[in-house]
């Protein structure tokens, strides 16, 4: 693992010294900074048991003609009491606060960007770092970049002493993420636009929830609970594919397919459809279905057969096998106020997804364990309780301003 | 293996430091589709970031999307 990371990190100081190099020699025109824009966003989601809303806020200005600097803060005000929760714990409420910054330099044909993204809730600290460098290659019909991220992360548990939450004193954990990731963006007719993306993430640490627990037969009718078991590292690889076709009467028509696989193995498809249509001066609709499915971790299973059955447990629906189907519809409303001249565009903007899992060897424990404690008036059998569904509902809406 | 990879790099830097002189086959004249806002794969980077934080918590597969950030949310 050590040396996996070793090469990436040489591989990725070389393709940056090769890129910069190159947009040293290179005499041409610049490249163009993403425009000046504020954004603010209030989401909810919705859905198993959990409800997450708050807002989050973005921020880019330009400083000269070679600099733009980003700012978001964002916020998850959550509340939950999912199908885990149920089974093992009480209703909580939490809220994790995001702030991001980051800085991209043009020199060129070539973007460099750094990044800092701190996240940080009652029991998980985040601490995210970030570099890319694109850069835009012949005669702007290609664009390349490539990017590496590493992110320490703390995990606690939080327990209840006299009523009042905190971290557990006897519990404190890490967790290391680093991430690799080249793409690719090309032009290939004046109406066809594809990119490609590969990255490879690997992982280091503590990377189970202290809360979770899987369940095993005692005997046929009974169960019981004991805490999962992960393996320490997990490396994953991610292939994504994009195309954007420009429609002949002004609209757009995007897909997307993405494939996936990890060492725990699990692999996923991803496939996505977006349709964009402007009607009049000011309105942008657009809708969108997202299609994804995958396996089960090697170490995951509903009911193990005895307790301490392997050297690695998981019940976390995350890591069974599942199919989710998104649909978004989103509508968009742009303006300008005269009285404002700074103002170059205003723009409100709501979308609504519907969300839809069916898992395929995930049960609703729920029946046979009961709610938070209290076992159900006819429980059923272990590994015989129908299987789980989950239906979420997420809205955003957000108003964006372009300087 | 030291050669191999000079030689790797100094074509790569040979194909970056000739860009200027490919005859591009879409104009700079004809990309006006392609510069529509509509055309942008992420017409929202704050809207696109909520999205892909709600699928990364919710799903097995990471990576690729184009995303960032950090932070559990997975509960």
């Amino acid at each position: 693992m050590k040396a996996l990371h070793t090469s990436l990190v040489r591989y990725v100081i070389t393709c940056l010294a090769v890129i910069g190099a190159a947009g040293l020699a290179v005499d041409a025109t610049a490249g163009v900074l993403p425009e000046d824009r504020a954004d603010v966003l209030y989401f909810r989601y919705d859905g198993g048991g959990v409800t997450i809303n708050g807002p989050s806020m973005l921020v880019r200005k330009s400083i000269g003609e070679h600099v733009s600097v980003a700012a978001n803060y964002y916020i998850d005000m959550v509340s939950s009491a999912s199908i885990d929760v149920e089974t093992s714990a009480s209703p909580y409420d939490d809220e994790r606060t995001q702030s991001s910054l980051s800085v991209d330099f043009l020199h060129g044909k070539s973007t460099y960007s750094v990044g800092y993204v701190n996240s940080d809730e009652s029991d998980y600290k985040a601490k995210t770092m970030f570099a890319n460098v694109s850069h835009d290659m012949f005669g702007d019909l290609t664009t390349i970049g490539f990017g590496y991220k590493v992110g320490n992360n703390d995990v606690f548990r939080n327990v209840k002493i006299d009523g009042v939450k905190v971290n557990d004193p006897t519990f404190a954990e890490t967790m290391e993420s680093k991430s690799f990731n080249v793409s690719i963006s090309q032009i290939i007719t004046k109406n066809l636009i594809l990119s490609g993306q590969y990255e490879v993430i690997t992982d280091e640490g503590f990377l189970r929830s202290p809360y979770r627990s899987v369940r095993f037969f005692t005997d046929p009718l009974n169960q019981g609970l004991e805490a999962e078991k992960y393996p320490n590292t997990r490396s994953s690889n991610a292939g994504s594919i994009r195309a954007k076709y420009f429609l002949p009467y002004r609209a757009a028509l995007d897909g997307m397919y993405r494939f996936y696989t990890d060492t725990w193995g699990v692999i996923g498809h991803t496939g996505e459809l977006g349709y964009v249509h402007p009607l009049k001066a000011n309105w942008i609709f657009e809708g969108r279905v997202r299609y994804y499915t995958q396996t089960k971790a090697d170490f995951y299973a509903d009911i193990f057969p005895r307790a301490n059955f392997a050297n690695f447990e998981a019940r976390d629906k995350e890591l069974g096998t599942y199919t989710a189907v998104t649909a978004g519809l989103g509508a968009t409303y742009e303006f300008k106020i005269d009285r404002f001249p700074w103002l170059a565009k205003g723009s409100l903007n709501l979308r609504y997804d519907y969300m839809t899992v069916a898992y395929d060897d995930f049960r609703d424990a729920t029946f046979s364990v009961g709610k938070f404690g209290v076992p159900p008036d006819d429980p059923l059998a272990p590994g015989t309780e129908p299987l789980y569904k989950l239906n979420a509902n997420i809205l955003q809406f957000y108003i964006s301003a372009f300087f | 293996m030291r050669t191999r990879g000079l030689i790797v790099l100094s074509t790569l830097a040979f194909l970056m430091a000739g860009c200027s002189s490919i005859e591009p086959w879409v104009k700079p004249y004809d990309r006006e589709n392609l510069a529509d806002p509509i055309m942008a794969f992420t017409r929202a980077p704050i809207s696109q970031d909520f999205l892909d934080h709600v699928f990364e918590s919710r799903e097995g597969s990471r990576g690729a999307s184009g995303g960032g950030g950090g932070g559990c949310g997975c509960n």
